[in-house]
């Protein structure tokens, strides 16, 4: 939790210092910023049951947990890279 | 005095150990142009390796740094923090997170990185991923029994397929290294394909 709000604070002074902070919505060009807002939603509430379910998310369990050479973390990784590129096929008209 | 150093450091200190560490990720998250989840999905159409090769230098980095700190005893391995593996939750999870993280655009720790830069998309994912936690709680009674089975303990890979170690850490080091070289090889043949097929590409900047 505290590592989260170091996160904010550094991704904060990196955009700043890159002249990068706008307030912005980052979306494919076929879509509404509406339906930006309600994919988002949703990718958060799958993530957030997937995280939970997996004990960690790509910084704390494939990254952290890859570098101890976790087998949990490398079962989680090939995971992410597959539902990611399958649901790519599928959501491409969301951002492409 | 041996790392890690967490168990002589007062609450306090450690947790603004964290912070700092956490300020660091999130700049360098940024640096990389990973608060932007058009660059993030780009990965998945095969269009932008930046997700892959980050994610596989961070991992190979720390793992050396890790062998060879315990190599010349710098370091304690016994007291490093190795996630415990439970098969089939963390598949699933995995599945679902990558699902997330194309349906979204974002995974946890890029989303605040998004956010914390301006991105009102990223807030959307973050109060997504708050309401998927809380769900996940609500649900808990009925799915305990596959949210704990195949729990293998801190399982590492040299111990499940019973290699050295350094064996295991060169082997992850070469796929990595093969991964970046298939990651660079493959953007010319995928520019020929959206050629023949006519696809409309984006770019993967962001749009305000």
């Amino acid at each position: 939790m505290f590592e989260l709000i170091g996160v904010a604070i550094g991704g904060f002074v990196s955009g700043w210092l890159a002249h990068r902070l706008k307030w912005s919505v980052d979306k494919g060009p076929r879509i509404s910023r509406m339906t930006r807002y309600q994919l988002a939603l949703a990718g958060g509430v799958v993530t957030g049951i997937g995280a939970r379910l997996a004990r960690g998310c790509t910084s704390g369990l494939a990254l952290s947990g890859g570098a101890v050479l976790s087998a949990g973390a490398f079962i989680f990784m090939l995971s992410v890279f597959a539902a990611g590129f399958t649901g790519a096929y599928f959501l491409r008209r969301y951002w492409l | 005095m041996n790392a890690p150093y967490f168990a002589s450091f007062s609450t306090p200190v450690f947790l603004g150990v964290a912070v700092l560490l956490g300020v660091f990720f999130g700049f360098f998250l940024e640096r990389a142009g990973f608060s932007s989840a058009k660059k993030l999905t780009a990965q998945f159409y095969f269009k932008d390796w930046s997700v892959l090769k980050v994610m596989f230098t961070a991992i190979v980095v720390a793992m050396l740094g890790l062998a060879y700190f315990a190599l010349v005893g710098w370091l304690d391995m016994s007291q490093v923090f190795i996630p415990p593996t439970f098969v089939w939750p963390q598949l699933a999870g995995g599945l679902l997170l990558g699902a997330g993280f194309i349906l979204g655009g974002y995974c946890p720790g890029t989303s605040v990185a998004a956010a914390s830069t301006g991105k009102l998309d990223a807030v959307f994912f973050i109060a997504g991923i708050f309401a998927g936690i809380f769900l996940f709680g609500s649900g808990m009674p009925f799915i305990s029994g596959f949210n704990d089975s195949g729990a293998l303990g801190p399982l590492t890979l040299p111990v499940w397929l019973n290699l050295n170690t350094g064996l295991i850490a060169f082997a992850v080091a070469v796929i990595a290294i093969a991964a970046f070289w298939v990651a660079e090889r493959s953007e010319g043949p995928w520019k020929l394909f959206e050629k023949t097929y006519g696809k409309e590409t984006g770019d993967t900047s962001s749009e305000g």
